[in-house]
């Protein structure tokens, strides 16, 4: 079948999954309360300049929202048994994991531009740069990958893989520069390069405050292979468990 | 339209589906019948795509499902064993989603959503949320899921289990008229009735394995010898004493005796006039319906 006819049937997987999702209350909790408090806890009290605080609080809302939309639909769907709804239609697998990886992207996108937005009329527009755009592109995919990678365990309660996804989520948050700029890091440094969100966070300093750490372009590459990569791996592991989540 | 060849899932141990092998062809109700864990559902689910055969292969409309899993699953409309709309969508989003993943083109849809809204009834209820609708027409909202596409083959996973009448009938209505329109339907049920009511073959199934393909007419047949009358009296009584005339067999049951007749109606004013005669009290009466172990039994040549 075509591709361009397996795109569509993934836009409508992602329209359902933003009519479905989008309300539930652990993507209300992981992706918009917990990355709110965390940023106020870092921030409050604290002399720090909003060019500083701000490429960490666009890391901190694209990982997390992106990532928070995943986990839930795949163990969600097989327990209303939605998922063999799915399986059954003429749709790819790749097309399915696609349209719940744009439904999740869309939901960080949105998000994530409200906060841009905020920043830009605090600092000015000047600070949305195109590789911030682009890279927040990336991002959004590739941490929905993510988020769907870890959701791929055949389980029907979602708090089984929120919690799982927490426990892979936070030390990848914590080791990325979103408190600790890359270029004051000394030997842990090359730590943080295991984290995709290092890359997003360097091109962010480099847009809003002017010093990356890192080649932009690199940045930008490195997104994009980390979400190739979690992206093949969600379609995978959720092919390779199918039978198990019936 | 369906032709399955020894097909058999395994999981780990445990043959779910055993070489199960058969045809349906176009404007044919195939029925597969058996009680719960037979393996009518994992048949399904294999002919669906949803699971791997271990072994065996599945053609639909000439595509096999494991080749070519999309060109097979355009052609099929699916009712799986526990209605599944998104109960968060009203009825008509479910139907809009459905079209749009059968890939039809917008205004299509919504005719086709219109119409089959109309169809089943849920004209008040279509645009409420489905997790608000009664289980009735949440399974109708399922089956109309299944229509979209004009499918050529159907699979219904026991469409009717747990339904009120007046939804029953209606499933069942539309199940003829498909056929009727050339699909090839392939039931699932464990329901005697509703198999002889609308199939026009009918395969056995238990233990994974089919054990025999049927008409109609004999599984009639095994079901009216499979109805019993069963008694209790409140003092022994032999089997002997108790083989009325239309009765075919007695089986002893604990403390009660069950009287295989194709005529209950018959044999009831006999037991009651045996209880007068001898002054031995009946404890309990009933009228037991056909059992499937019973009907197989018959069918497959193991009944007396």
């Amino acid at each position: 079948m075509k591709v361009i006819g397996q795109l569509e049937r993934s836009l409508a997987v992602a329209k359902k999954d933003l009519l479905v999702y989008f309300l539930k209350g652990p993507t209300l909790i992981f992706g918009l309360l917990l990355p709110s408090f965390l940023f106020i806890a870092f921030a409050i009290g604290r002399d720090l300049s909003v060019e500083f605080l701000m490429p960490g609080l666009l890391g901190m809302t694209v990982f997390f929202t992106t990532s928070a939309v995943g986990p839930v639909i795949a163990p969600w769907e097989t327990r209303m048994r939605t998922f063999e709804r799915l399986v059954s239609s003429p749709i790819a697998f790749w097309g399915i994991i696609l349209g719940d990886v744009i439904a999740s992207s869309a939901f960080g996108l949105f998000i994530t531009v409200i906060v841009l937005t905020l920043g830009a009329l605090v600092e000015g527009v000047g600070i949305i740069t195109g590789y911030l755009v682009v890279a927040t592109v990336l991002s959004s995919f590739c941490f929905s990958s993510l988020g769907l990678m870890l959701s791929s365990h055949p389980t029907s309660d979602p708090s089984r893989i929120m919690m799982l996804s927490t426990l892979i989520k936070f030390p990848l948050f914590l080791i990325s520069g979103v408190f600790i700029p890359l270029s004051e890091m000394t030997s842990a440094r090359f730590i943080s390069m295991l984290s995709p969100l290092t890359y997003y966070v360097d091109l962010a300093r480099l847009s809003i405050e002017g010093t990356g750490y890192l080649n932009p372009g690199l940045n930008v590459v490195a997104l994009a292979l980390w979400g190739s990569a979690f992206f093949a791996i969600a379609v995978l592991l959720h092919e390779k468990n199918l039978d198990k989540r019936f | 339209m369906i032709e399955v060849t020894q097909l058999t899932k395994v999981f780990d141990t445990t043959r779910a589906v055993d070489a199960v092998s058969f045809t349906v062809s176009r404007e044919e109700i195939f029925g597969l019948l058996g009680p719960n864990g037979a393996g009518k559902t994992t048949t399904i689910r294999m002919l669906t795509g949803i699971l791997k055969p271990t072994e065996g292969h599945a053609r639909i409309g000439g595509y096999d499902i494991q080749e070519h899993p999309l060109e097979a699953k355009q052609l099929m409309g699916i009712v799986p064993e526990m209605a599944n709309a998104y109960v968060d969508l009203s009825p008509w989003r479910n139907l809009l989603l459905m079209g749009e993943l059968y890939g039809i083109p917008r205004k299509e849809r919504e005719k086709k959503a219109g119409s089959l809204i109309d169809l089943f009834a849920l004209s008040e209820k279509m645009h409420h949320r489905v997790r608000t609708l009664s289980k009735g027409m949440h399974q109708r909202v399922t089956v109309a899921m299944a229509l979209m596409n004009t499918a050529q083959v159907l699979l219904l996973d026991e469409p009717t289990s747990g339904l009120d009448v007046e939804s029953a009938r209606l499933i069942r209505d539309i199940i003829r008229t498909s056929r009727e329109e050339g699909t090839a339907v392939l039931l699932t049920t464990h329901n005697l009735q509703e198999a002889d009511e609308l199939c026009s073959r009918i395969a056995i199934m238990n233990h994974g394995k089919i054990m025999a393909v049927e008409r109609p007419e004999n599984l009639k047949r095994a079901i009216k010898c499979s109805t019993s009358v069963e008694v209790a009296f409140a003092q022994e009584v032999g089997e002997h004493e108790v083989w009325f005339e239309s009765v075919n067999r007695v089986e002893r049951k604990g403390d009660r005796l069950r009287l295989y007749t194709e005529a209950p109606e018959l044999v009831i004013p006999l037991v009651v006039d045996y209880s007068r005669s001898t002054q031995n009290l009946i404890l309990s009466l009933s009228t037991i319906g056909p059992d499937l172990e019973d009907v197989f039994l018959q069918v497959t040549g193991g009944g007396q």
